[in-house]
């Protein structure tokens, strides 16, 4: 069974329809990549899985469960954490109090403490800058936030939307090995969307091709990688 | 450079004279007589360059100054004033400084009835309302980030609740032989209660809104809830309001008004302590973290699980609350409430206090309440321009203070060398 579905999922802003009955499944364990150009609906997709904007028809599935009912806090508590578009940290708030918010719904303080203490090792630009305000972060920095922050969930499934966007290629590297690393040394389900597909095929199991709202290939990622439509049209070549 | 940028300055502020004195022509030059039902023009040049110079050394004093708070924001860290700032923060930091002035200050304070009389000592139970005021506004502007321009309407709920538990309980009261002043002990916790119900029934309208809508709703509630006092006369007194409000029990005494100010001011310290007590509490704790999170990014809260309907509840709820409380010691020192009591004026007011305090800010706040209560009374001569001083004031803090006269303190802004090579 697979640990994420989406089936027929079709979502509306106010009349303009964002999401077109897109159908998806993530497994256990997974990296899964979503890739498309601007507005195809990918952060849709996302915000949808986790209850913030509503669905209006079709299946959201974790774990067995139908959860697009559910309020964004629900689904939280079942393990779905998401890194939004643009990064979305607390300016106000230091680094360890916008992590400390990333566990909200956990009360076990000296877990906390210690997944805390991870991300440091993860991140550690972030242990330096721990009582920094999120808001003078460096925008790489801020990226390396908002992922610990979703860390700090610890989530059965990570939502990272585009993670790579304006940073430089050195950082984007790091990024992409502690993806990696999240998803094996954790045991992390991923699904990420970007725009950079050639580096996210590389380490992703399974991509969709997103396009106006609809799903247009799904595939391995490794076929993905030698598609020739894909190749034209996202990666460049 | 230097010389041109002066020139370009004077040039201008010559600009804004020449426009003043055309603007006011009409104003301060013309001048129409009626005499034995004729009217007459009267043209008084010699106003005119007084208008011109006075127009002129403002404009340019207002340049300076601006030029001046650039300079200042560009070179921050450095100069002497900073410096020595720095050098006093230090000095109140330590622990026997801040205890031995904390204890200083305490002790002004309890003398001050007893200095200063009963006028002064009113004025100061008037200002301590506010700071309460300002307190429990501060949790829902500076912490939830929700802009509410019907606070005074929970003041008044507060107020309320004690005037019509002694218009309509007051009477059988006294008359199976208790203390009337009972019943303000009794309606204290009973107007916080009542008042944070009202802030939740305000919350679940407002849930989806943010910013100016949110203001607008707020501004309609508290001008409903004024109408409402206002016209249901039989049941509250109408404009009449209610009058006679006892003052609080105090061991069965009937106390002259000097002492009662004196009983009430007491009450009033005690009330401010608890609230900037529960006040801090709340700020330093992960709830109240969650709120500022909601002002900061309403997305982010919920992609983190962090309930925003749960969050909107709590952040009205808590606000109304201390309104209540400062709404029952506003009635028990005035014996006497009425409508007029809860405009939007008094609304603007409290959230003056905490803008001009220093929004977030506890200290800041109560600054900013006592501030904007003292002075209007200490200058009775003019008051007429109240409002006018007021406006001045915000536009004055906002471009050169915009955090408030006393910013809030966030616990640390460093960036920790030592723990990194660790
Ligand atoms: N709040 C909104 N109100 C109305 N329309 C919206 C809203 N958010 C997104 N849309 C529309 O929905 C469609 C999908 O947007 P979405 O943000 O999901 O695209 P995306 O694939 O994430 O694009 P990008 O790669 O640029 O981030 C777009 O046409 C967009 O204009
Ligand atoms: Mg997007």
């Amino acid at each position: 069974m697979a640990l994420l579905e989406l089936k027929d999922v079709q979502t509306f802003y106010g009349n303009i329809q964002a999401l077109k009955g897109i159908s998806i499944s993530v497994e256990e364990g997974e990296i899964v990549t979503l890739i498309g150009a601007n507005g195809a609906g990918k952060t849709t997709t996302l915000m949808s899985i986790c209850g913030i904007t509503p669905i209006r028809s079709g299946q959201i599935i974790l774990k067995g469960q139908e959860i697009s009912k559910l309020s964004p806090n629900r689904i939280v508590k079942m393990g779905v954490s998401q890194v939004p578009e643009g990064r979305r940290i607390f300016p106000q708030l230091t680094v360890s109090e916008n992590l400390d918010m990333g566990a909200f719904l956990r009360t076990d303080k000296e877990g906390i403490r210690r997944d805390m203490e991870q991300v440091f090792t993860i991140f550690p630009r972030l242990a330096e800058r721990r009582n920094q305000l999120g808001g003078t972060l460096s925008g790489g920095e801020q990226q390396m936030l908002a992922i610990s922050r979703a860390l700090m969930a610890n989530p059965h499934l990570l939502l990272l939307d585009e993670p790579s966007l304006g940073l430089a290629p050195l950082v984007v590297q790091n990024i992409f090995e502690v993806i990696q690393k999240i998803n094996k040394e954790r045991k992390t389900t991923i699904l990420l969307v970007e725009q950079n597909a050639n580096m996210a095929l590389k380490i992703a199991n399974k991509g969709y091709v997103m396009q106006n709202g609809v799903i247009k290939i799904a595939d391995t990622a490794a076929h993905l990688l030698e598609n020739e439509e894909v190749r034209k049209a996202y990666l460049g070549l | 450079m230097k010389l041109r940028s002066i020139l370009a300055d004077i040039g201008k502020s010559l600009a804004t004279a020449v426009w003043f004195m055309v603007l006011l022509f009409p104003l301060m030059v013309m001048k129409v007589n009626v005499a034995r039902g004729v009217a007459q023009i009267q043209f008084r040049w010699n106003l005119l360059p007084l208008v011109g110079v006075g127009a002129f050394v403002l404009s340019y004093a207002w340049r300076i100054a601006l030029e001046w708070n650039e300079r200042r924001g560009a070179n921050k860290s450095e100069g002497m004033s900073s410096r020595i700032r720095a050098a006093g923060a230090a000095y109140l930091a330590r622990p026997a400084v801040r205890t031995s002035s904390l204890l200083v200050l305490l002790a002004f304070v309890i003398a001050f009835p007893f200095l200063f009389g009963m006028y002064h000592t009113n004025v100061m139970i008037t200002a301590f309302i506010y700071v309460i005021l300002g307190l429990g506004l501060n949790i829902v502007v500076g912490l939830g980030g929700l802009l509410n321009l019907g606070y005074a309407a929970f003041f008044g709920v507060g107020a309320y609740t004690y005037g019509l538990i002694w218009k309509y309980i007051g009477p059988s009261f006294v008359a199976a032989g208790m203390d009337p002043g009972w019943l303000f002990w009794i309606s204290l916790p009973l107007a916080g209660i009542i008042a944070t119900l009202f802030g939740i029934l305000l919350s679940l309208p407002v849930l989806r809104l943010r910013g100016d809508y949110l203001a607008i709703i707020t501004l309609a509630f508290g001008e409903i809830f004024r109408m409402v006092m206002q016209n249901s006369g039989d049941l509250t007194g109408g404009a009449t309001g209610i009058s006679l409000i006892p003052r609080p029990w105090f061991f069965g005494q009937k106390l002259p008004p000097t002492k009662a100010a004196t009983y009430i001011y007491f009450i009033a310290i005690v009330l401010v302590i608890i609230t900037i007590f529960v006040v801090r509490r709340i700020e330093d704790s992960r709830v109240g973290r969650a709120l500022e999170a909601m002002r900061e990014d309403e997305v982010a809260c919920e992609a983190m699980g962090i309930d925003l309907v749960k969050n909107k509840l709590i952040t009205f709820a808590l606000g109304a609350f201390w309104a209540g409380i400062a709404g029952v010691l506003m009635a028990a020192q005035t014996t006497y409430i009425n409508p007029d009591s809860f405009t939007l004026w008094e609304s603007i007011i409290i959230l003056m206090a905490v803008v001009i305090g220093g929004t977030g800010s506890i200290p800041g706040v109560i600054g900013g309440a006592i501030l904007l209560k003292l002075l209007p009374e200490y200058f009775r001569a003019l008051a007429q321009y109240r409002m006018l001083i007021y406006g001045i004031a915000m536009i004055l803090v906002i471009i050169f203070k915009p955090d408030g006269l006393i910013p809030r303190k966030r616990k640390q802004y460093t960036f920790e060398r030592k723990e990194a090579t660790k």
